[in-house]
């Protein structure tokens, strides 16, 4: 398959831009901030190498295999050789979230992360924040007034909240 | 410390490191399968969820670090969490009690949790970039697990006769096992000459037992340590004097291992 016109890194940032999370599809990959490096190098040998880094959300997630097929097949064609790998090179972190990303998540019924703390230090990510209760606003009324119901929830990324002013269970996108 | 690269350590110290990963992808394998029985009855639907969940996590780590030391040794990651006998597993012998009851599966958690926490906390700046990178990703996930366990820990510890009586009663059996954890591992100052560990396991030990004894004197929970000269807690208890073998000789764990190698061994290629 020849590509139409020269792939650029643009064109392929714009690719992945269209390749939905499984579970919440009106965010994309690009906007989960899971994207951690491309090389295209149209040079290489055999007609050009596309090679995307992907970082998982959780290290047992089981939808990362769904997530790396997808954006390879939406990539196929953009070179002679197109790779799609995850990488823990740095860890993906809820504040990779881009600010559309929070929007789209709200958008879906689903709390945008919480920032991370500002005493976050590199080495010493979360743990030294134990004692601080995870919170969350309302993506259904933009309250505060919220409790933490369970940390854990239906998939790995997700916690469960209460609000008290509109009185109904709500999911946050966890933060890590 | 500059990065090192698998392949460019003496055989020695690929050996350590072998043992280092399998020790704690075992670890979080069976701990992972033990949480999983808890699928369906637990106390509480929210804990149904929760320990599924964890147990996903766990299960996940495991696959990570398995995958890391099949690039060490060679092979299958799916062969070496599936392929072996129970005598070859590396866990340490905390994990192979069953679940037993609520209270006792929150004991257990809690000490192996913050046994693992001190021992993540000796990768950090691990001097293989692989394993620091999955280090920093399971110590991110693991902090909602630690705080799900000092909340239950508590809950237990401040609730009725019934449910401290059995916290502790779980706490005094599974002591001496606990410390198996974070036992010496074959070879490991190689791996300390190396930059892949930053201390000996003895020093996490001291450390994490140190962190546990405010907690547990404020919930008057079993803690049997003295101090010796100096800030050395010592156990007077009888550890086990193999902590990671003899897995063989387990009935609890012969009985989940022939549960979760049930459907590699009815058919090895099996993909789901």
């Amino acid at each position: 398959m020849s590509p139409v016109r020269t792939p650029t890194v643009e064109a392929v940032w714009e690719a992945l831009a269209e390749v939905p999370d499984p579970e919440i599809p009106l965010v994309s990959v690009v906007d989960l901030g899971l994207v951690h490096r491309i090389d295209l190098d149209l040079e290489a040998a055999g007609g050009g190498r596309l090679r995307v880094e992907l970082l998982p959300t959780f290290v047992g997630c089981p939808a990362l295999e769904l997530i790396r097929a997808a954006v390879a097949e939406r990539l196929a064609g953009m070179a002679a050789n197109v790779e799609v790998a995850m990488t823990f090179a740095e860890p993906w972190t809820s504040d990779r979230i881009t600010p559309e990303g929070r929007r789209k998540l709200r958008e879906s019924g689903f709390a945008p992360p919480a920032p991370a703390e500002a005493a976050e230090q590199p080495g010493k990510p979360l743990f030294a924040t134990i004692a601080v209760r995870p919170t969350a606003s309302c993506p259904y009324c933009g309250s505060q007034d919220t409790e933490l119901e369970n940390p854990f929830g239906p998939t790995l990324c997700r916690a469960i909240f209460w609000c008290n002013r509109c009185r109904q269970p709500f999911e946050q996108f966890k933060r890590v | 410390m500059t990065a090192v690269m698998a392949e460019a350590l003496d055989r020695g110290t690929r050996e350590a490191l072998a043992g280092l990963l399998l020790a704690m992808a075992d670890d979080e394998f069976v701990l992972g399968f033990w949480d999983s029985e808890w699928t369906g009855i637990a106390p509480l639907l929210e804990e149904d969820v929760a320990q599924s969940s964890i147990a996903q996590d766990e299960i996940g780590h495991a696959q990570a670090l398995y995958q890391l030391l099949a690039e060490v040794i060679g092979g299958d990651a799916d062969r070496i969490a599936f392929g072996r006998e129970p005598a070859a597993y590396r866990h340490a012998r905390l994990l192979d009690h069953a679940r037993t009851d609520w209270a006792f599966s929150i004991a257990r958690r809690f000490l192996y949790d913050t046994a693992d926490a001190a021992r993540l906390d000796l990768l950090v700046a691990c001097a293989w970039p692989p394993l620091a990178g999955v280090v920093a990703k399971m110590r991110r996930e693991e902090t909602y697990h630690l705080l799900h366990m000092h909340t239950w820990l508590e809950r237990l510890a401040s609730g009725g006769d019934d449910a401290r009586g059995r916290l502790a009663a779980a706490l005094e059996r599974l002591w001496p096992d606990a410390l198996t954890v974070l036992a010496p591992l074959p070879g490991e100052e190689l791996l300390v000459a190396a930059g892949i560990l930053a201390e000996p396991m003895a020093a996490a030990e001291q450390r994490w037992l140190a962190s546990l004894r405010p907690i547990f004197t404020r919930l008057e929970l079993p803690f049997p340590f003295i101090q010796l000269e100096g800030e050395r807690l010592e156990t007077t208890l009888a550890v086990p004097a193999e902590p990671r073998d003899g897995h063989d000789g387990s009935d609890s764990f012969r009985w989940l291992w022939g549960e979760f190698t049930m459907v590699y061994r009815s058919d090895p290629e099996a993909v789901w």
